[in-house]
This record gives structure tokens, sequence and C-alpha cells, in this order.
């Protein structure tokens, strides 16, 4: 069974006739980064088995596996996919073509209810050419358009199958700060009033399986002094007529309000980070993630004691909005250097296979007096095992360790520099197909040479 | 978050974000453009700020030309560059001298597609200056009349992308946009002083699915790409039939392209709008000098070499708009295989930041096709190629001697996602250092904010 396969050659035979069951593969001769936070290793193997990672590290110490197609890397890298968080891939096909665009659902009468995983398309244009991107997994939602809620997103694999959603409404997406503010009527004030209500009225369905709407109003002790309006209390009979949720969308509430799914809050600046990190206090089951956090390095502190951790936009340096005025490209580097664990926002650059690119702008940073970056392994790490690890795909994606699924790519250089590129890609062990409509377009016009016939005919 | 919500809302952000440029000559009492750039009522007041004499030794040089200079010097003095070359170039004594041993020189970069000023940031609608969408075109609206000199976005752009000129440009939404002004990065308290002495203005329009769909949309005229095409080529012969008598602002401007001293710039995705703009262009008289955005340029190569047109694209973007879904990444190397004149530009406050590392990966798109495309040519892209579409080669966008000191020393190689501008120089004065947390500039908004003075 063993068979030696140079790049070059395998390239395009593997394309037209790509295993579709998981191969057994060992890959020396490579520099490998397995992506948990550590510098890259140099001489390293990896061998993947029954889909699996079974080793990764130095070549010196891997195990024997007889059944395995061997790769010589030659002198390539070997790396777990990239994991890709927060992104719309499988949700649209063109931006400005609103049929063919599922992100935003500004007429629907849902909000929290809203439900990416049926409606992610596996064979969409922007899985395959993330693919060879070299991202494996990512987390999808949609935006947040007619309400603070965003709805349920999913994390998903980019394999070529048509089974893409690993784990469906894998967590919650709100919008505070002035994102918020704007869909909740104009103000940052009516966004925490419809945050609070809505857990709250979720906490009554999950109580009594439906929200009650009849009964009487009454007083509500808060203590010593005047507290929160006293509709904010917890108990049914005091909040009789709040119904502000359908029924769906306080159900698909309820899991957030057990701490069961995650919820990412969308907040930049820092007042309205501190805000959102007092909703734990109010309602301390909730899992709670940070999206964007732009003025995050002001308060690191205080998002490093909560132990929440943040999506955060990772090149963001202008005064976007009034909500970002502190923002700079230091903000990661200040926040993991406070102990925050951070993973790189795939939704805050024009595509999300520009992770690697960001991820390497902040290692540069590194060498700027005044400012903060990151080590190359946790660069890398920021675009791997932290997004995973807050997708609750922790050991599983987007790191190369015994058990974790056998999710790689192989490049043709350094994964965080410019000018390489994705040589190959494996998902759960199976070599994956990295042609798309733009490689079609690239070979296609590889040359204009229409001298026999036009170009339509070169396919 | 901002940047993600381009994808999901470009059908309302497609005016704000993919503007392409204006042009247009007034003059005073006469129809004729001549005075386009130098009897403007709007004179720029730049003057170049002191500099040292300085020079720059040991460092790996790509001189905009496509040339490269390992160990080399550059020497440049009264705001020029004096001298450039090997190790044995003469400096003279008890000048400055920066050892450049492992750092890289390039001229300044330059951005032919920018909305730093008319869209500056915060980018609220009290800012929103860079479409005038109240007609199909706008050729009496100048760009410069809406800069806003105190955009943070120009500081960030020269310490973090070297970029020491760039074309401001009016937006997309009409066929015919208004004039762009062309810019020194420096800061300064009115536009005046930030306009590029000498450069001529150009002339912002628009193919395809914006002007069409802004006007169609209002149930006016666009509504399809033949209504483009067909209010552009009236407008054009209403500008010929001008005679000068009563002052148009409007047709001072065409006026000024048919007369081949404003530069046209064409934003247009499609390969094949592109090649009917060219006709369109030869009819009426005048001449494309870029199309930016060219998403499709590498269509046609061979065709733009042969009308020596310039495509102003980016390395990666794709898909946003139905124009755009044919986006690939080897555009530009196809483009240079062609030998048709590519430039990198960014048409985005972040992008302009890293302009060098978006033609690293239009680079490493074509090696990996075969498509072997050298350093010192790459760098090209985004200095002496956009200079020449935007009429400024002459004073800038390439090392040599009697040309404008605009030079960026980066600490390490500038085609690396690792690299950095270490020192930026604009007409020989040292405007940004890395080493020196003053030498650099921050706007008037950013005082008194959090983070003021931080390094971004």
């Amino acid at each position: 069974m063993k068979r030696a396969l140079t790049f070059a050659a395998s390239l395009a035979a593997l394309a037209s006739a790509l295993p579709l069951a998981a191969q057994d593969v060992t890959i020396t001769g490579v520099t490998v980064a397995t992506g948990d936070g550590t510098e890259p290793v140099e001489n390293g193997a990896v061998v993947l088995q029954g889909g699996k990672v079974v080793y990764a590290g130095s070549a010196a110490n891997m195990p024997t596996a007889p059944q395995s197609v061997i790769i010589d890397g030659e002198g390539r890298w070997v790396t777990p996919g990239l994991f890709a968080t927060v992104t719309n891939l499988g949700l649209w096909d063109v931006g400005a073509v609103s049929e063919s665009n599922d992100i935003r659902a500004g007429g629907s009468p849902f909000s929290a209810a809203l439900d990416v995983a049926p409606v992610i398309n596996p064979a969409s244009q922007h899985i395959l050419i993330h693919r060879a991107a070299g991202i494996t997994r990512a987390a999808v939602v949609g935006s947040a358009s007619g309400s603070i809620f965003a709805g349920q997103g999913a994390i998903i694999d980019l394999g070529s199958d048509a089974d893409a959603v690993t784990q469906p409404r894998a967590f919650q997406v709100v919008e505070l700060g002035e994102g918020g503010a704007r869909l909740s009527g104009g103000s940052r004030t009516s966004a925490q009033a419809l945050f609070r209500n809505a857990l709250l009225e979720a906490g009554e369905f999950e109580r009594g399986g439906t929200i009650r709407s009849t009964g009487g109003g009454g007083t509500s002790r808060q203590g010593d002094d005047i507290g929160i309006d006293s509709r904010m209390a917890r108990t049914s009979r005091d909040r009789a007529s709040d119904v502000l949720l359908t029924r769906f969308d306080a159900a698909a509430l309820v899991p957030v309000a057990r701490g069961e799914q995650p919820l990412y809050v969308m907040v930049e600046r820092a007042a309205d980070i501190r805000s959102a990190l007092a909703l734990k206090k109010e309602f301390p089951r909730l899992d709670m993630v940070l999206v964007g956090a732009s003025e995050g390095w002001l308060v690191a502190s205080e998002i490093a004691a909560s132990g929440v951790p943040v999506i955060a936009d990772g090149l963001d340096d202008l005064p976007q909005g009034f909500d970002q005025l502190a923002s700079t490209q230091s903000n990661i580097g200040r926040m993991v250097k406070a102990g925050v664990k951070v993973a790189i926002n795939a939704s805050a650059m024009e595509n999300p296979r520009n992770l690697n690119q960001y991820a390497g702008n902040l290692v540069a940073l590194t060498r700027m007096p005044g400012a903060d970056g990151l080590s190359w392994g946790q660069a890398f790490a920021a675009i791997t095992s932290v997004p995973a690890e807050i997708s609750g795909m922790g050991g599983k994606a987007g790191v190369l360790a015994p058990g974790a699924n056998g999710d790689l790519v192989i490049w043709d250089g350094d994964p965080l520099e410019v000018g390489s590129s994705v040589v190959r890609v494996y998902i759960d062990g199976i070599e994956q197909p990295l042609e798309n409509h733009q490689s079609r377009l690239r070979d296609r016009y590889r040359e204009l040479d229409e001298s026999t016939l036009p170009e339509a005919y070169d396919w | 978050m901002k940047t993600k919500l381009k994808t999901i809302a470009a059908g309302t952000l497609a005016i704000a974000l993919a503007a392409c440029s204006t042009t247009g000559t007034a003059e005073a009492e006469s129809a004729s453009a001549s005075q386009a750039t130098t009897d403007t009522p709007f004179p720029s007041t730049y003057e170049p700020y002191p500099g040292a004499p300085t020079a720059l030794v040991g460092a790996t040089i790509y001189d905009g030309k496509g040339g490269r200079i390992d160990n080399g010097t550059v020497f440049f003095s009264g705001g020029k560059i004096v001298s450039i070359g090997g190790p044995d170039t003469p400096v003279p004594a008890d000048i400055a001298v920066f050892d450049g041993t492992g750092k890289f020189v390039t001229p300044g970069i330059i951005d032919i597609h920018s909305h730093l000023g008319d869209y500056p940031t915060p980018s609220v609608d009290a800012h929103s200056d860079g479409n005038e969408a109240t007609s199909p075109t706008t050729p009496e609206v100048w760009a410069e009349h809406s800069v806003w000199p105190q955009d943070p976005g120009f500081a960030r752009a020269l310490a973090n992308g070297g970029v020491t000129s760039l074309q401001v440009l009016p937006g997309s939404a009409n066929l015919m946009g208004g004039r762009s002004a062309t810019l020194k990065n420096v800061p300064s308290r009115t536009v005046q002083g930030m306009k590029f002495p000498g450069a001529p203005y150009g002339f912002k329009m628009a193919c395809g699915e914006n002007p069409k769909r802004v006007y169609g949309n209002r149930g006016r005229m666009p509504s399809t790409r033949m209504g483009n095409f067909a209010v552009n080529r009236q407008t054009w012969l209403d500008a010929k039939a001008y005679d000068g008598k009563k002052r148009d602002l409007a047709k001072e401007t065409l006026k000024g392209v048919l007369d081949g001293e404003i530069l046209v710039h064409n934003h247009c995705y499609r390969a094949d709008e592109m090649a009917l703009v060219m006709d369109m262009a030869k009819e009426m008289g005048y001449k494309v000098s870029a199309f930016h955005h060219a998403v499709e340029a590498y269509k046609i190569g061979d065709l733009l070499r042969e009308n020596d047109v310039c495509s102003a694209i980016w390395a990666d973007w794709y898909g946003f708009k139905m124009e755009a879904y044919d986006g690939i990444l080897e555009n530009a190397a196809y483009l240079q295989r062609e030998d048709a004149c590519v430039v990198i530009h960014s048409d985005d406050a972040n992008g302009i930041q890293r302009l060098n590392q978006e033609a690293a990966k239009a680079q490493a798109a074509g090696a990996r096709v075969g498509i072997d495309i050298s350093d010192a040519q790459v760098i090209r892209w985004i200095t002496l190629n956009p200079a020449k579409a935007m009429g400024i080669d002459a004073m800038t966008g390439s090392l040599e001697p009697g040309k404008m000191a605009d030079v960026v020393l980066w600490n390490g190689d500038p085609l690396s996602v690792y690299s950095r501008p270490e020192k930026v120089w604009v007409d020989g004065a040292l405007l940004f250092d890395a080493m020196d947390r003053k030498r650099r500039p921050v706007s008037d908004f950013e005082l008194g904010q959090p983070g003021e003075g931080d390094v971004k």
C-alpha cells in the first residue's frame, strides 16, 4: 500500500479523482504548526488515521504507520485547517443581489428564532473558494437586521459533501452598542431594555412553557433602594403584559438564558463592553462571547477577569464610529497580554480568507515601538485553536493533536505570509478538491488565444 | 465589524464604497482647460516641509521603475532625490546617514483610488461627501471641495502604508462623478495645503450597476447599461459643442478632458463594458487613463495594452456585486503577462494601509500559475504605475535624481506581511518615524479622545 506522491504530479490527478473516504496519511519533511499557540517545528511530521490526527510533531518521534500513504512534504508547512469565526459563508452568492443573499432578514417576523442551519448551501462558491484558501471550519450566522438578535449561528465544515453543518444552533448573536441602538429604535437604552426583557420572557417561557399575556401588574420590591423598573422584576405576575417576543423567539432564547447556548454580544466601545460584562452579574448563567470589541484594550483587565472570550476585529485602527474612537491594531495584542482569550474576527475583513494575512500583521506589530502584537504561535492560534475553542470544538478542530479531526492544510510556505499558497487541504482525513469558479476562470484565461476557437470552448 | 457589512450590505453601501474618480478643469475665462492645473481658483499652497539632507545606505532598494539595487544608497537633499546607486554612490560628509542594512527602500506608495477626506471617518452621514447623487452626470463637482483634511485616515495611510500621494475621487453613483483631487499625504489645515502641485485633475466616470441602479430606482435615465452609454455620449456631444462664451462648470470640465488635460478614471468592472468605453472614448476624442476596480481586466489584457489603459485593481475582492462575480486572484499577473499596465488600488481606508501586501498577494497568485514577476516590478504597481495614470510620473513615483524625495524606509521586505514602514519622507521631510513617537500626525479630531497619539 505504500506509495510516495510528489506534489507536482499529484495535484492534477487528485483534482479529478479524490478519495471519498478518509485516507491514512503520513506527511514528513515539513514544518509543523499545531495551532495550539506553540511555535512551528521544523523537520516535523503529521499522521492521520481513520480521519483523525494521531501524531503531529517532530519527525524523530513519529510512530510507524504502515498502511499510510506517505507524502514527502518537501519543506512545506502543515497546519490545522483555519477556523473562521464569525462568517456568513454559505448564506449568500452575490452580496448586492438580494435574491441570492440570506444574510439579512429585516422583514421577518422572527429574530432570535432565525436559524441558519437549514439554509446553509454547502455548494456555495464562497465555501469552495475559502476551502481552497485553507479554511476548513467556520461559524456562520446572519446579521441582525430586524431586531437586536441576529438569530442562531451554526458551526460548519467546508468539506466537499452535502453535510456542512456539524453543530446547528451553536450560538445566538445580539447587537448592543451602536448597532443595537439603531436596531432597537434609536438608543442604547432601548437595546438594553429589549435585551433584558427578552431574557426575562425567555425565562418565563422556560418555566411555563408559554409566555403569559394576562394578569395584573402590581409592585415589586427591589430592596432598600428604588431599583430598576419594577416591570423588570422576574415573576410573571409582575410582568403580566410584557410580551415583546414571539413564542418561537422566546423558545430560541431559553438555551441562552440557561447558559447552554453561547451568546455572542456585538459591542465596540469600552463602556458598552463594561455594560455587556455587567449583564453577566444580572444573568449569571449567560455564556458570553464578545464580538468586535475595538476598544477592548481599554478594559482588557476587566474582560480577562470575567473569563469572557473575545472575537476581535484584527486591524481596525480608525474611529469608524464614535464607539471605536480608541481602535488600534494593538488591540488584540494588548488584550492577549492581559490574559483575554482572543480570536481574530473573520467578519472584520474583506473576506475570511484574509485571516492569515491579518494574523501575520499582528506578528509584524511586535517589531513596532509602542505597539503590541502577538508571537507567531499566538497569532496562528487566534485563527485556529482559539476560535475552535470558542466555537465548542476545542481539541477537535483548529489544532493538530492526537484525537483531533483530520483537518489539515499543506502550504508552500509560512501560512501567515502573504506570498504563501495552499497546496492541499484535508477535512476529516479526506483530501478536498480545490476547484471553484475562480480557479476555472484562472485556467480559461491562462492565455488569450482565440485563433482556433473562442475562449468559451476552453473548459 | 464594519468591513463585514460591505459584503452583507453591498447593495446599499456600493455607492459609498465603490466610487471612482472625477475630473474637470474649470476655468474662469475660457473654455480651454489649459489652466486646469495652474490657474485653478483653488491653487495648491503646499510647500515642502524642511528636511535635512539624508542618505539611506546599505538597504535593498526598489526604484519604482522595476529596478532593484542590493546594498544600495539613496541620497536626497532640498526635497529632491540627488543620487541613487550602489554602495559606492558618493554621499556628502556630515549629513544624516541611516544604516539600511536588512531594510528596504521604495518610493512613497501611491494610491490611485481613495476616498479619504470625502468619505472620512468617523463614517457618519454628516461626513458622506463623496457622491453628488442627484444627477447622473455631475462633471461640475470637484472632490477637493469635499475633502476634510482632518480625516484620521490620512495619518494611518502614511504611518502604516507608507502612502505619500493619493488621488481622492468622487463616488460612483454617477456616470460622471466630478473632478478628483490629487494630494500629497501631508497634514494640513486646508485641502489646498495638500494639493499636489502641478498634478492634473482627474475625472471620475462610472460604468455598470451603480449609475443605472441609483437613477433607475428613481424612475429616470439611466436605468440600463444602454442608458448609461446614451447619457454619456449625449453629454460628450453637448460638451463638444460648447463655445465657452458663457461659463458652464460642467462643460469646462468635459472640455478639459477632451483637450487631454484632465485624465479619465473610469470605474468599470466588466471586460465587455471596458471595451465599449474605449470605443466611446475614441468616438468622442478622449482617452481613458485607467479603469478602476477592473476585476475582469484579465479577460482583455491585450486590448488594454493596445489602448494604453491602466487597470487599477484589488488583489482579491470579489463577489460583493454581480459585476464583481468573476474576480480572480490572477488578475494582476495576467495583465502583466500581456504587458498591460497594472495598478493596485485600495478604495478603502483600511486597504490603503496595506497596498504593499495586496501587491504581494497578487504576485503570489501569478507565481502559482507559473508567471514569475520580480519584486521590483511588483513595487512598480504601487508607485510609478499609479503615478503615470495620475499624470504625476515626471515628479514622483520612482527614485530618480531630480524627482521629489518621496521615500519609504521599510523595516524589512515590503512584500512581506511582517514588514512595516519605519520612516516616511515627503519631499525630503521626515513626516513619520516609527522610532520617534512624536513624529506621527494626530488629526484635530483625535485630540483629547481615547487613544490619542497611539501607534494605531
